[in-house]
């Protein structure tokens, strides 16, 4: 399915916000996630289901003032 | 001083971004001797970038207060603030919402509400605010125990601003730790903040823009040290006019 990931689109196999890490390559501990705008919790990566044309943020720490 | 229970020693907090090169950074980060630095959150990149920071940060041994700059709405601000906690594994947050584009200022509405919620969820917020009395009272309100007014628009270098608000500030809220964030530009701006009585400075761009990052970072130590013990010494009042500091009885009549 087609889904968003930081503003540029991604066709991904797996169904859940989880798998879509692994398979986009965000293994690093140092990210957090957001769908479509609301914070998903590490813990709760496994459950949330994705959809097509889902918005996915995924964070990482950076300079900041 | 104390901020949330926790013991602070220095009173400079350093930002993290737009130095030269992240070993720049580190030196500016030891030469300062602060305890706190912030930091931001922003897209990972495909080669782990942001990891790559994290141990560098990791690396200077400080505290991490994290922010929400960039945020222009309420919710964006929550959910920044969510996902910072996750991610450094702690309940500090400086709360930033946006109001305006140009000057970077506060829409301390937004603010007001934004501290409501975090600080109910446990947070503890170090919101970027203006020097308004009234905000800072209902910033206070919705839980905050402690203020960073503004001294100047963000990455101006102007220096205070509006002292006078400043000063009315500390007045008004002799218990709360105050501060300053943003618009320092030079050592006697950061020394002028603490003569007022502000309790820390919070700058970025003042030494990552300098030509000497480490050298402006030992300075503004220096004054921020200075300042404070000037404060503390109970400064004389301004007088009009001149007063003779030399006494005047005793002199000697030649004419």
């Amino acid at each position: 399915m087609k889904i968003i990931v930081n503003a540029k689109p991604h066709d991904i196999a797996g169904n859940t916000l989880e798998a879509a890490l692994q398979e986009l390559g965000y293994t690093s501990p140092a990210v957090a996630t957001a769908l479509n705008g609301a914070f998903v919790t590490r813990a709760n990566r496994g459950d949330a289901q994705l959809a097509e044309g889902d918005r996915l943020e995924v964070l990482a720490p950076m300079q900041g003032g | 001083m104390q901020i949330y229970g926790t013991d602070i020693t220095s009173r400079l907090l350093l930002g993290t971004a737009q130095y030269p090169s992240p070993a720049i950074l580190a030196e500016a980060v030891r030469a300062s001797r602060t305890e706190i630095i912030t930091v931001s959150l922003r897209r990972e990149t495909a080669d782990g970038s942001g990891t790559g920071f994290w141990e560098h940060l990791r690396q200077t041994g400080c505290r991490i207060l994290p922010n929400t700059a960039g945020c222009h709405s309420v919710q964006e601000a929550v959910t920044t603030a969510r996902m910072a906690r996750e991610l450094f594994d702690t309940p500090w947050i400086k709360l930033e919402v946006i109001g305006h584009c140009d000057t970077l200022q506060p829409d301390v509405f937004g603010l007001v509400e934004a501290a409501r919620i975090l600080s109910a969820d446990g947070f503890q917020v170090f919101p970027y605010t203006t020097d308004d009395l009234v905000v800072g009272e209902k910033l206070l309100e919705a839980g905050c125990e402690v203020l960073m007014p503004w001294g100047a628009p963000i990455g101006s270098g102007q220096g205070l601003r509006t002292p006078d608000a400043l000063q009315t500030m500390r007045a008004h809220f002799p218990e709360v730790p105050l501060i300053v964030d943003a618009g320092i530009g030079r050592p006697s701006d950061a020394a002028q903040a603490m003569e007022l009585g502000m309790d820390a400075v919070l700058l970025n761009t003042a030494v990552a823009k300098a030509g000497d990052p480490a050298g402006m970072a030992r300075a503004m130590a220096m004054a921020i040290a200075a300042g404070r013990a000037g404060y503390k010494a109970d400064p004389m009042e301004r007088r009009d006019m001149a007063v003779p500091s030399t006494p005047v009885l005793g002199m000697a009549e030649f004419a």
